[in-house]
């Protein structure tokens, strides 16, 4: 036996290797259950050095500004150069903080406004497979955060964490082909199921084909699923068709990822919310104030107020104004009518005041 | 006399067993799935770039010890299953056997040269992704598609990458 097994060595090493991974695999898979201690070990080890990284990457552009305004320089020429490149990158600096700031001050908003009880996190990594859309979240069950809980944006639903550890935990992206979650559309009120495909475009499943789901219709968490509160945006239809069978075809584009992930709010305590009437609404129009009067043109046509624009307002002002000079009031029988083939004199523009000192 | 040839081959390839310091394969190891865990973030395209499958074929090619080979890659799948969210043991046991078939082959073949480890970084990609799927399918029973010309590929960026990475990790 013990030749056999010298002979073979590499052999059974192998299938020892494969045999034991096989029982804890069937183990994990038939008990629904996990092997929590390596992935706590695993995590602990991982994440506090991906949390170094993101730290170190967040301040590198505030090394590089630096780096160039002490970088002493001979020439005017290259002291330009040199200035302008600071200006860029602080610029670019600026914009990072900008956007930063800014995410961070909707969340809070949100955070304030939301019924729910919500935690602040931050993403520090991302699970690993090719085809994997989990994240990892840099607040564990130190803070409170427990396995099912909801994560969300201002803009809509993210995804639920599936694993707490003590210093992170794991969240899976509505964009996986596993997760699943209940939604209503906004304007009937029909309820489906919401589920990732592996890419950025999610499909509402279990839609009857006689129900009515409009193109850029917004669908909201349904709270069927116990997992995300009612009311929450999860994203607009962007191709609703006849499916094959007994069910609709309606694909998703989910709000909560559009803008790109940094920051999320866990939900530790959710509050059903009801579905709001009114469309989401989109990123606020912004409009300039009304162009100042071009006097020149007014004069070109014969205008005195900017009031006077079509062609019967300005035919309008032309015959008062003849009447005007030759003293003709309408309406009361004269000696003559008024000349009409004459032009008459432009208007005088206001007298400019002299300046107060 | 060409089977004393034959051997004499065979002996100076097996000198030629590459010894790593335990730290050092460690830390590569752990950079590596690092790397998996924080880069796509910002680059998701980086995502299909296996490089704990490749860091496992190196140490494995130049240990030419299947035992070694085994040991590596059940580890290193292990760790990688631990940050995934499927069951513990999938890609273990995906990258066990990427492991044993490389210190296998290392064997046979000449390992050093840059266009044999270019063919086995493709030939292992491939392998690895496949086999990752049809455990995925049968013993999960996962609905996940396989297209074999994206992992065709993706198998030919990643070879790109091994070249001159084991170049790199020839220095340790």
């Amino acid at each position: 036996m013990e030749t056999f097994l010298n002979r073979y060595r590499n052999l059974t090493v192998l299938l020892v290797a494969l045999l034991a991974q096989l029982v804890l695999l069937a183990y994990q898979v038939r008990s629904h259950g996990d092997v929590r201690l390596i992935r706590v070990w695993a995590v602990t080890g991982v994440m506090p050095l991906a949390r170094v990284l993101e730290g170190v990457r967040s301040n590198t552009f505030g090394f590089f500004r630096e780096y160039f305004v002490l970088l002493d320089v001979r020439t005017e020429n290259e002291r330009l150069k040199k200035e302008l490149g600071t200006l860029k990158m602080e610029n670019q600096f600026l914009k990072t903080e900008l956007a930063t700031a800014d995410r961070a001050q909707a969340l809070a908003a949100f955070q304030s406004r939301s019924p729910s009880r919500t935690l602040a996190a931050r993403i520090i990594g991302t699970g690993t497979g090719a085809n994997s859309k989990v994240v990892f979240l840099d607040r564990g069950s130190n803070f409170g955060v427990g396995k099912g809980m909801a994560v969300v944006t201002p803009d809509g639903i993210v995804g639920k964490v599936i694993a707490s550890y003590p210093t992170a935990s794991q969240v899976i992206l509505i964009t996986d082909p596993s997760f699943a979650a209940g939604v209503i559309s906004q304007k009937n009120r029909i309820h489906g199921t919401l589920k990732g495909q592996g890419h950025s475009i999610c499909m509402i499943d279990y839609i009857q084909n006689e129900e009515n789901v409009a193109v850029s219709e917004w669908f909201y968490t349904s709270g069927d699923d116990r997992v995300f509160p009612k009311g929450l945006p999860v994203g607009q239809v962007k191709i609703s068709r006849q499916g094959k069978m007994f069910f609709k075809e309606v694909l998703l584009v989910p709000s909560g990822l559009q803008q790109g992930l940094e920051e999320v709010l866990i939900v530790l305590e959710g509050v059903h919310q009801d579905i709001p009437e009114v469309p989401q609404t989109q990123q606020p129009l912004h409009l300039l104030p009304a162009p100042p009067r071009d006097p020149a043109s007014g004069e070109a046509h014969g205008v005195l107020s900017g009031n006077l624009s079509t062609d019967a307002d300005q035919m309008l002002d032309r015959y008062k104004r003849i009447g005007e000079t030759q003293g003709h009031t309408y309406g009361v029988a004269g000696p003559k009518p008024p000349n009409f083939n004459v032009t008459p004199e432009p208007p005088k523009p206001p007298r400019a005041e002299p300046a107060k000192p | 006399m060409i089977s004393e040839s034959g051997d004499l081959l065979l002996r100076r390839r097996q000198r030629k067993q590459y010894r790593f310091r335990p730290a050092a394969l460690v830390l590569v190891s752990f950079a590596a799935i690092l790397f998996q865990v924080y880069v796509p973030r910002f680059v998701e395209q980086l995502s299909y770039l296996e490089l704990p499958l490749l860091v496992t074929v190196y140490f494995s090619l130049m240990r030419r010890e299947p035992v070694a080979g085994v040991l590596i890659g059940s580890s290193i799948g292990l760790v990688q299953d631990s940050l995934s969210h499927n069951p513990l043991g999938m890609f273990g046991i995906v990258k066990t056997l990427v492991g044993y078939f490389a210190a296998s082959v290392s064997q046979r073949f000449d390992v050093e040269n840059m266009t044999i480890r270019f063919l086995l970084g493709f030939f292992f990609f491939f392998f690895h992704q496949f086999f990752y799927w049809v455990l995925a399918s049968t013993l999960l029973g996962q609905q996940v598609g396989f297209d074999a010309l994206q992992t065709l590929f993706f198998g030919l960026l990643n070879a790109a990458v091994a070249v001159p990475l084991f170049r790199v990790l020839d220095r340790l």
